[in-house]
């Protein structure tokens, strides 16, 4: 479960979004990724499940070796890539026509999980890893839709964790949502931190420090620091974390 | 409780799973690529196939003749279309004369004016039109113009065509005028001009690409249609500019040709279908590129 | 977003003469005239249908759907086989057109090869500017004779336990009209379902992938219950307009009566095509008034098959199908 990139340089078409970064994020724990808008940290996060070359024109060249494994080895197709590693959105996005249950039992129904009773005994587990089953236990045949934007954002993670995932990434998980769902929510990752590892990226420093042992900070495609949270904080190496971590810019 | 236990190798987590369902997900997937393929390369061969064929068939009688010569009778070999392209110019003016200013103003309507109820009729009128078999328009024609007159014209087949063309101008320029920022509206008005002029002066020449390309889309669309014209027009063996005796039309004599038993007239209907698809494949090319419809962006 | 006047002035009413100028009212007098015009026109257009109708509708009501043939000696009119003929020959349009168009979409949005998909598009497109007497002439002149010479005896040989393929072969057929309706309406199912497909959320499709879907799963899951309602109009305008094509099916479809039977491969005929072969044989009267009712049925049921459609569309979201003028 844990990660190292490597040389890792990315882009859109012509134009370069990362730029030779290298990192390494040990097994468990969280790690935060923050930086100003446009520094390439959703584009990161997105290198580490293969969703990147989903856009069109997206082109990664470099290694993310997760548990010793390159999964940009041309023997490994994304698609079983994606399915160990489990991405959060920034919008909550369940299938909003579907059922609560369903769009939980979505994931491992494709993937051959299970079905039946066990089926419906990992939906109830992820329901409840998600801190969501008190919520839904008794509508679970409700279409997705009804929940809150929270509830919405928590059954994304339920969903996410019934694939079992290594890795959890969360992209600004808590962006859409408002600040009482967002403690909810940050109090889940401080739960879910302990089995899994977690890399969020958020462009809210404080949830940083609430949340991540460690942060790395991006700038303009390129990773400029990445050190324990409050090292990182109260003991910047570079100026420009500093100039960020204070506000100089946005 | 069937339970399909997935074997997570310690050494390579990421390697496809190798039972039956992890098959049948990718050979589902790859069922579909190609099922989806062969049905691109279907539409897309059919095309061709049509296009090369009327080609083969038509360009050995393209010549001088032919735009320049009426139809010999009976099947003698020579003779042309010179009439139903003349005629077809006359109607498609005739239309047009008709059409768009009652198409652009409905539009600008929509667009500019049109507000509740009456609009939301109006639209809803304009997309009856859209779905309308174009042989109904002949009908009306036929019961409104030709019966009265007791004569076939090429005015009733230029109104049954105009009215063709309505619905069709009024959508393409709605749908650009309101494309139009309303912030240049609202400079132009607080310049002082007037409504109408702002309309007219700014509003209608920023759209101007978006509208002309409407129009002439319009007019290729309706050169091409023949059922309302069989009880307007009717069709005439020889030169006719007299909009009110019957006139003929490209679409007109292709129908009567394609069915003649004289060899002669099919090779010539080959050759008139030729001239009628290059004319409206021409058009619609020529105008989407002079107003850069193929840019990135476009759908 | 509304552009219109009337925002852009904030509250001024529409006919609120005083604070308009007198250029102002002329122009939106004229417009407002055209557009009446407009409105008079169909209703006109109707109108007139109706009128000429009446002797016929009077005369034999309902059984005018039921009654075999337009027989003048005995002044006898229906279009039962017309209607048979046009519901024939639409549904088996539907039913393949309906797969390929949507394939084709398919293919077009999450298959092909990025530079290839606007050409390719394009191409299909085309298929729609080509006139139907063309596509006539081609039936009439390439399909018919292949298919009596050859389609037909190979559907017979291997499907022949079908009725459907069973009897006699001829090359103008309901079954020629039906694969020219095929052809003609195939660009209009695949430029709507593409439209839609096109705008399915990313966010639903990331979502899936997230999952480790396949391409079919991702489509199976995020695009289809999205575009399934936007396709499903598409596919009702597709209808409507094979239920009024005229011109291609008029020259292939054999204009003959045929005892309504399930041989496909029989003769037969449209509303859409009686009226282009009877108009110039009707004797004023009856015979005359028979054809404007066909008239006015295909002109009802159009109507119908579009307002349907344009719900649909509209409930979508969409309100219109793109650039695509149907």
């Amino acid at each position: 479960m844990s990660i190292q990139v490597r040389n890792l340089n990315v882009w859109y078409g012509d134009s370069q979004a990362l730029y030779n970064v290298d990192l390494d994020i040990e097994s468990r724990g969280a790690t935060a990724i923050i930086g100003p808008s446009g520094c390439g940290k959703s584009t990161f996060i997105r290198c580490l499940n293969r969703m990147h070359e989903e856009i069109a024109g997206g082109r990664v060249a470099g290694e993310v070796l997760i548990n010793g494994v390159n999964i940009y080895n041309r023997t490994i197709q994304p698609m079983f890539v994606r399915r160990h590693i489990g991405m959060v959105f920034q919008r909550p996005n369940p299938l909003p026509t579907r059922s609560i249950f369903e769009n939980v039992a979505l994931g491992p129904r494709l993937n051959g999980l299970g079905s039946g009773g066990a089926l419906k005994e990992i939906v109830e587990r992820s329901i409840r890893r998600a801190a969501l089953w008190d919520e839904v236990k008794d509508r679970l045949g409700e279409p997705a839709s009804a929940l809150s934007g929270g509830q919405q954002q928590r059954l994304c993670i339920a969903r996410a964790l019934a694939l079992e995932p290594t890795v959890l990434l969360m992209d600004e998980p808590c962006s859409a949502l408002d600040p009482i769902s967002t403690f909810q929510v940050e109090e889940l990752i401080r739960e879910l931190k302990q089995t899994y590892t977690v890399v969020i990226v958020t462009h809210n420093m404080q949830q940083a420090g609430r949340v991540a042992e460690r942060t790395a900070f991006f700038l303009q495609g390129r990773l400029i620091e990445e050190e324990k949270t409050e090292l990182f904080f109260a003991h910047p190496k570079r100026k420009e974390t500093e100039d960020y971590i204070s506000g100089r810019f946005g | 409780m069937s339970a399909i236990v997935e074997k997570r190798s310690e050494i390579n987590p990421f390697q496809a799973p190798r039972n039956l369902h992890t098959l049948r997900r990718q050979v589902s997937n790859l069922l579909i690529v190609v099922l989806s393929l062969l049905a691109t390369i279907f539409a897309a061969a059919v095309l061709l196939y049509l296009l090369l064929y009327v080609l083969r068939a038509g360009l050995p009688y393209i010549n001088l003749d032919l735009f320049t010569q009426i139809p010999t009778p009976n099947g003698e070999p020579g003779g042309g279309l010179a009439n139903s392209i003349q005629g077809s110019l006359i109607i498609v003016g005739l239309a047009s004369l008709f059409g768009i200013p009652l198409g652009l103003f409905t539009g600008i309507y929509l667009s500019e004016f049109g507000r509740g109820a009456i609009a939301i009729g109006v639209r809803f009128l304009v997309e009856v039109l859209t779905g309308i078999p174009t042989i109904i328009f002949g009908l009306f024609a036929w019961i409104f113009i030709v019966e009265p007159q007791q004569t076939f014209s090429g005015l009733a087949g230029g109104v049954a065509l105009g009215i063709i063309m309505i619905p069709i101008v009024a959508r393409t320029s709605e749908e650009v005028l309101r494309l139009v920022p309303k912030e240049l509206r609202e400079a132009s008005l607080a310049l002082g001009a007037t409504e109408s002029r702002t309309i007219l002066r700014v509003v209608i020449p920023a759209a101007r690409n978006g509208i002309i390309t409407g129009i002439v889309l319009a007019m290729a669309r309706i050169a091409g249609e023949t059922a309302p014209l069989l009880m307007t027009a009717f069709g005439n063996p020889f030169f006719n500019t007299d909009i009110t005796q019957p006139m003929d039309a490209l679409p007109l004599r292709i129908f009567n040709f394609a069915e003649s038993p004289y060899q002669a007239q099919v090779n010539q209907a080959y050759a008139g279908s030729l001239v009628l698809i290059f004319l409206i494949l021409l058009t619609s090319f020529a105008i989407r590129w002079a107003t850069g419809g193929f840019k990135s962006g476009s759908r | 977003m509304q552009q219109s006047f009337s925002r852009a002035r904030g509250r001024v009413r529409f006919f609120e003469g005083s604070s308009l100028r007198l250029s102002d009212t002329l122009f939106r007098g004229f417009t407002l005239l055209l557009v009446l015009f407009v409105v008079v026109i169909v209703a006109g257009v109707a109108w007139v249908l109706v009128s000429n109708a009446l002797p016929t509708i009077r005369q034999f009501g309902w059984s005018f759907l039921t009654n075999r043939a337009f027989d003048p000696v005995h002044n006898v009119y229906g279009v039962a086989p017309a209607i048979f003929g046009t519901l024939v020959t639409s549904a088996f349009a539907l039913l393949f057109a309906v797969p390929i168009g949507v394939g084709t979409a398919i293919y077009l949005v999450d298959f092909c090869p990025r530079p290839l998909q606007k050409p390719l598009a394009f191409l299909i497109e085309l298929l729609a500017a080509v006139p139907s007497v063309i596509y006539g002439l081609f039936g009439f002149l390439v399909l018919a004779p292949w298919l009596q010479s050859t389609g037909q005896p190979w559907l017979q040989r291997y499907l022949g336990f079908l009725p459907l393929f069973q009897g006699q072969f001829h090359g103008l057929s309901l079954l020629t009209a039906g694969i020219i309706l095929v052809i003609m309406i195939l660009p209009l199912i695949t430029s709507v379902s593409r439209e839609v497909i096109l705008t399915t959320p990313t966010a639903q499709r990331e979502a899936l992938l997230a999952l480790g879907a396949t391409r079919w799963e991702v489509i199976r899951h995020a695009v289809f219950p999205y575009a399934r309602v936007g396709i499903t109009g598409g596919t009702i305008l597709a209808l409507g307009r094979a239920l009024g094509e005229t011109m291609a099916v008029t020259m292939v479809v054999g204009n003959q009566a045929s005892p309504i039977s399930p041989h496909f491969f029989d003769t037969g005929y449209t509303l859409a095509s009686v009226i282009a072969n009877q108009f110039n044989e009707a004797t004023p009267g009856l015979f005359f008034s028979a054809v404007i009712e066909a008239g006015l049925l295909v002109f009802f049921i159009t109507l119908i098959t579009n307002i349907l459609a344009r719900i649909l569309i509209y409930r979508m979201g969409q309100g219109r199908v793109g650039g695509f003028v149907a």
